[in-house]
């Protein structure tokens, strides 16, 4: 019994170190893009990759052939959407920083985008994701990439965006 | 500029400028993980340990109480001087 939790703890730290070493690089720059650090330092972003590896981790044992990159990115984003929530408007709400290719966009643009263009997440699995109608991740999705690349121009098709308060 | 090359524009912003990994990131992950396996073990066996005591009261108290026996009739009254 003891030998088989042994060798259980074994293969589980094993086959982890390798999954962080195949799939933290990828993972932790879909968390910069998310909070919209400087690419340089971003303790939010590592705190929230280390949350979301921590509980990939502690699931590991009966992740039964789902996919472990899967669970810590549906982590990361479900975790990053509920934090984004409750420091709505307060202090401490980290500031985009300029030098990131989003920071002109809200959270959940952020989140939608990342999602969909940077992770190739399909439009219903991200909908289900986040708990919205396909049709406004859709919306969400166009409206992210037309500010991305256009960050100019007015932000008018934008009536009633939560973002202008946010950001 | 279709919807499809403007996705590839945004993919190809998005790719850019990737950060190294901070070498402490995976002893950070699996001590936290760690830690949440064990808070989960816990609670596990309190909560099993909280069944058994509560199946050994409810064993104890109906030995006692025999619950489903019928309980004498109050209605009647005794028989004396019969």
């Amino acid at each position: 019994m003891r030998d088989r939790q042994a060798a259980r703890d074994a293969r589980r730290a094993r086959e982890f170190e390798a999954f962080v070493a195949g799939a933290a690089g990828r993972l932790l720059h879909a968390a910069m893009l998310l909070t919209a650090e400087a690419p340089d330092a971003g303790p939010r972003a590592r705190r929230l990759l280390t949350l979301a590896l921590a509980h990939t981790y502690a699931r590991w044992d009966r992740l039964r052939g789902e996919d472990p990159y899967d669970c810590a990115r549906q982590y990361l984003a479900t975790r990053f959407a509920r934090t984004t929530w409750h420091r709505y408007g307060a202090f401490g709400r980290a500031r985009p920083d300029p030098r990131s290719p989003l920071a002109a966009l809200a959270p959940r643009e952020r989140l939608v985008l990342v999602l969909r263009l940077y992770e190739g997440v399909a439009e219903e699995q991200t909908a289900a994701l986040l708990g919205l109608p396909a049709e406004r991740v859709h919306t969400i999705c166009d409206r992210a990439t037309a500010t991305v690349l256009h960050p100019d121009r007015p932000a008018a098709p934008r009536p009633v965006n939560p973002g202008t308060a946010l950001s | 500029m279709n919807r499809g090359e403007r996705e590839a524009a945004v993919r190809r912003l998005l790719e850019q400028g990737v950060a190294p990994v901070p070498p402490e990131l995976h002893g950070d992950a699996v001590r936290r993980g760690d830690r949440l396996l064990r808070q989960r073990r816990l609670v596990r066996r309190v909560l099993w340990l909280l069944a058994c005591a509560a199946v050994v009261a409810f064993a104890v108290w109906a030995a006692d109480a025999h619950p489903w026996v019928e309980p004498p009739s109050q209605t009647t009254p005794p028989l004396t001087g019969w």
